[in-house]
C-alpha cells in the first residue's frame, strides 16, 4: 500500500523551510488554525506541557511509534520505563549518530525540519520527567548541527525553551552534542559513554539506560526520527496517527521516512504511511533498477539487516501467528514493517533500502561490508574484535583466489562465534549479514575458491 | 611551548562547560576546538585538555586514539574524505577515489607535498541517496560526476 504523507516533509520543499516561520505555517496548513489564536508554533508541545505526565506517556503509547533507529522498540513503552528518582535528574538523549551504511534519512530531518526535532524533545522531556535533552549528532553532519542550533535558538527566543516554556513551570533545555567519528556510538550505551566524554565502548545491559544512563542517571535514548514523529502524533491524536499505518493492528503505527539507494534509478527519501511494499518502493517510487536490470538482491534497512533475494517467500505457517496472512507471499509484496520483515527472515532496520542489480558481485559487496565492520569494531569483545578482522581478511583472500574451501566454511564458524557472545549488538550486526550473504550466494563464493571467477572481473558498478 | 586556546575559543569553552553536569563531558567538544586551532592533537594538547577538565592525561589520550576524526599526526590544510562504504561503492566511489589520487598525485592516507590536501577514505557518511560523494573539511559534495570532482579539486589546490 503506497500512500504518501507530508507531516514531516511539507517544509522540505519550502524556501528556508528550516525556519520557525516556515514550521509554524506548515503546522497551520497541516492541522488547521492554532487553538487560542496564537501563532501555532509548537502547539503540540504547548498542549502537552498542560497535561499530566502519566497521560502523556499513555497517549504516546497509542501512537505505536516503533523506534526508527533500527531496533523498532515501541517508543511509548520505552518512555514508561522511566521512574522518578529521589536524587538524580532524568535525561532525554537523542541518537542522531546516523552511521548505519545505507541510511540517509535522519539527516534530512535535521537539515530541513529541525523544529520537529526540538518540539519532539520538549514533549519527550516532559513525558519522561527530564529537563535536559542532548541531541548527539555525528560530527561529520556539520549542516545538521548548525540547523539544529539555529532551531534551538529560535525556539528559545520565542519562549518555547528555557526556564518557563509556554509560561509553564517546567524548565526544558535542548543541547546539541557532537561525536568524533565512530559508528559504534550509534549503539545507545556507547553513545552515552561518548556523551560523557569517554571512549565509545558499549556497556553491558542490564542496567538499562532507564536505570543508569547518562551520568549514571535515568535516561531515555530515542532515535532522531522517532522523536521528530512525536509532534505529528500529538497534533493528530496519537491513535489517529497510528491508524494511518497499514500495520496499525500489529502495533507498528503512523508514517515514516523510507530511503532508497544503490542501483535504483531515483534514489532518495520518501515520507509514507507505514505499509508500503518493496516492489512499490523500488519500482513505483524508485523508477526501477538502473538500466532496467533484474534485481539481484536488496538490503532492507542498513547493512546490519540480512540481505534479501527477490524470489524469497515469507514463512509463517502457524495459523495463530499474526504474520500468517503473509505466509507464502513474496518478500517483495509484503508491507514493510518491523514485524513483517522479521517474518521474512531479516529486519526492517533503518528502513532505507540498498538495491543491488544483477551484474553486481555479491562477494565484493560482502567484503565491502566486512571491511566496514572490521574498521568500526570498538575492540572490547574478543569474538567481535578478532572475528570481524578474520571475516574481512578471509573474504579478501577468497577474492584473491587464495582461499581453500575449508576457509570459506570457516566463515560460518567465525560468524556464529560472534553471535550472542558480545556486549552489544554490533556482533550480530557483523555476523548476520555475513551469514546472509554466505547462505544466499554460496555458489559465488565457491566460484572464487575454485578459480572460476577472479576479482579483476568483478564489479559493484552496473553502468 | 605549551598549548593555549585563543581568547575566542576560551569563551566557547566556557559555553561548553555550562552544558554538562561534568567537566569530562566537555572532553570531545574541547578536543575538536583544540584541533581546529592546532591542526592535530599532540601531547601538549592532550595535557591542556587534561588539565582544564581535571582528567588524567591517559583518559584524554584514550579518547583521542578511539575516534577517527582526531588526528594524532599533522594533516593537510584541507582534508578530502571519500565515502567508500557499499551504497557509495555501488554508485562509483571506487572511481572517485582513483580520480582523486590521480589529480592530487597522492595515495589515500597521504598529504600533497605542499601540505594543502590530505586524501582519506571514510565509512558511510549518511549520503547514500546522493552517492557518490566526498566531504571536504566541513562541507559535503554529493551526486558527484567526474567533472564536478575535477572542479572541486582544482579549486582546492589552486
Amino acid at each position: 500500500m503506497l500512500t504518501r504523507s507530508e507531516f514531516l516533509t511539507k517544509v522540505y520543499a519550502v524556501e528556508k523551510g528550516w525556519s520557525l516561520d516556515a514550521y509554524e505555517r506548515a503546522q497551520t496548513e497541516l492541522f488547521g488554525p492554532a487553538p487560542g489564536g496564537d501563532s501555532g508554533g509548537y502547539r503540540a508541545a504547548r498542549k502537552v506541557l498542560g497535561m499530566a505526565q502519566a497521560d502523556v506517556v499513555a497517549e504516546a503509547k497509542k501512537a505505536n511509534i516503533r523506534g526508527r533507529g533500527g531496533a523498532g522498540f515501541p517508543m511509548g513503552v520505552k518512555w514508561s520505563f522511566m521512574k522518578p528518582h529521589p536524587t538524580k535528574p532524568a535525561y532525554l538523549v537523542i541518537n542522531a549518530d546516523e552511521g548505519e551504511p545505507g541510511t540517509h534519512k535522519d539527516r534530512t530531518i535535521m537539515e530541513r525540519n529541525p523544529h520537529a526535532v526540538v518540539e519532539g524533545c520538549i514533549i519527550g522531556c516532559f513525558g519522561i520527567g527530564a529537563h535536559v535533552a542532548y541531541i548527539y549528532v555525528r560530527d561529520e553532519l556539520h549542516l545538521s548541527k548548525a540547523r539544529l542550533e539555529g532551531a534551538i535558538a529560535e525556539a528559545k527566543a520565542k519562549g518555547y525553551l528555557g526556564k518557563t516554556p509556554f509560561g509553564r513551570d517546567y524548565p526544558v533545555e535542548v543541547y546539541v552534542h557532537t561525536g568524533a567519528g565512530a559508528y559504534i556510538c550509534g549503539e545507545e550505551t556507547s553513545l552515552l559513554n561518548s556523551l560523557e566524554g569517554r571512549r565509545g565502548e558499549p556497556r553491558l545491559k542490564p542496567p538499562f539506560p532507564a536505570q543508569a544512563g547518562a551520568f549514571g542517571c535515568p535516561t531515555t535514548v530515542n532515535n532522531l526520527e522517532t522523536i521528530a514523529a512525536v509532534p505529528t502524533a500529538f497534533n493528530l491524536g496519537c491513535e489517529e496517527f497510528s491508524k494511518l499505518s497499514a500495520l496499525h493492528k500489529l502495533g507498528d503505527g503512523g508514517v515514516r521516512l523510507y530511503g532508497l539507494n544503490g542501483h535504483v534509478k531515483k534514489p532518495g527519501v520518501h515520507e509514507l504511511h507505514v505499509g508500503v511494499t518493496l516492489r512499490e518502493l523500488i519500482y513505483d517510487l524508485g523508477g526501477g533498477v538502473l538500466g532496467d536490470r533484474e534485481l539481484l538482491a536488496l538490503i532492507p534497512g542498513g547493512s546490519s539487516t540480512p540481505v534479501l533475494k527477490p524470489d524469497e517467500l515469507v514463512s509463517a505457517p502457524d495459523e495463530k501467528s499474526p504474520m500468517h496472512e503473509w505466509h507464502g507471499k513474496s518478500v517483495m509484496d509484503i508491507p514493510l514493517g518491523v514485524d513483517t520483515m522479521r517474518a521474512a527472515g531479516t529486519m526492517l532496520g533503518t528502513c532505507c533500502v540498498t538495491v543491488l542489480a544483477v551484474g553486481t558481485c555479491p562477494v565484493l559487496a560482502m567484503q565491502n561490508l566486512m571491511s566496514f565492520y572490521h574498521h568500526e569494531s570498538c575492540g572490547q569483545c574478543t569474538p567481535c574484535r578478532e572475528g570481524s578482522a578474520w571475516l574481512d581478511r578471509i573474504v579478501d583472500k577468497i577474492l584473491d583466489g587464495e582461499a581453500s574451501m575449508e576457509e570459506l566454511d570457516s566463515l560460518h564458524d567465525i560468524a556464529n562465534n560472534i553471535m550472542g557472545n558480545t556486549i552489544c549488538a554490533f556482533g550480530e550486526g557483523t555476523a548476520m549479514p555475513a551469514l546472509g550473504f554466505l547462505k544466499k550466494f554460496r555458489k559465488d563464493f565457491e566460484a572464487y575458491v575454485r578459480g572460476e571467477r577472479k576479482r579483476a572481473d568483478a564489479t559493484l558498478l552496473v553502468e | 611551548m605549551t598549548f593555549a586556546l585563543t581568547s575566542e575559543r576560551e569563551r566557547e569553552l566556557e559555553g561548553l562547560l555550562s552544558k554538562y553536569p561534568t567537566k569530562m563531558a566537555a572532553c570531545i567538544p574541547l578536543l575538536h576546538l583544540c584541533q581546529e586551532q592546532n591542526n592535530h592533537i599532540d601531547d601538549e594538547v592532550i595535557q591542556f585538555v587534561a588539565t582544564r577538565l581535571d582528567l588524567p592525561a591517559a583518559h584524554v589520550k584514550g579518547v583521542v586514539t578511539f575516534y577517527t576524526l582526531f588526528n594524532q599526526h599533522p594533516v593537510g590544510k584541507h582534508q578530502v574524505w571519500v565515502c567508500k562504504t557499499l551504497p557509495c561503492a555501488l554508485r562509483g566511489a571506487g572511481n572517485v577515489i582513483k580520480q582523486c589520487e590521480k589529480k592530487l598525485g597522492i595515495h589515500v592516507g597521504e598529504t600533497t607535498p605542499d601540505g594543502k590536501v590530505t586524501l582519506r577514505t571514510a565509512e558511510c557518511l549518511a549520503s547514500c541517496g546522493t552517492a557518490p560523494m566526498i566531504q571536504v573539511d566541513k562541507e559535503y559534495f554529493e551526486n558527484l560526476t567526474p567533472e564536478r570532482v575535477d572542479e572541486i579539486l582544482t579549486r582546492l589546490t589552486s
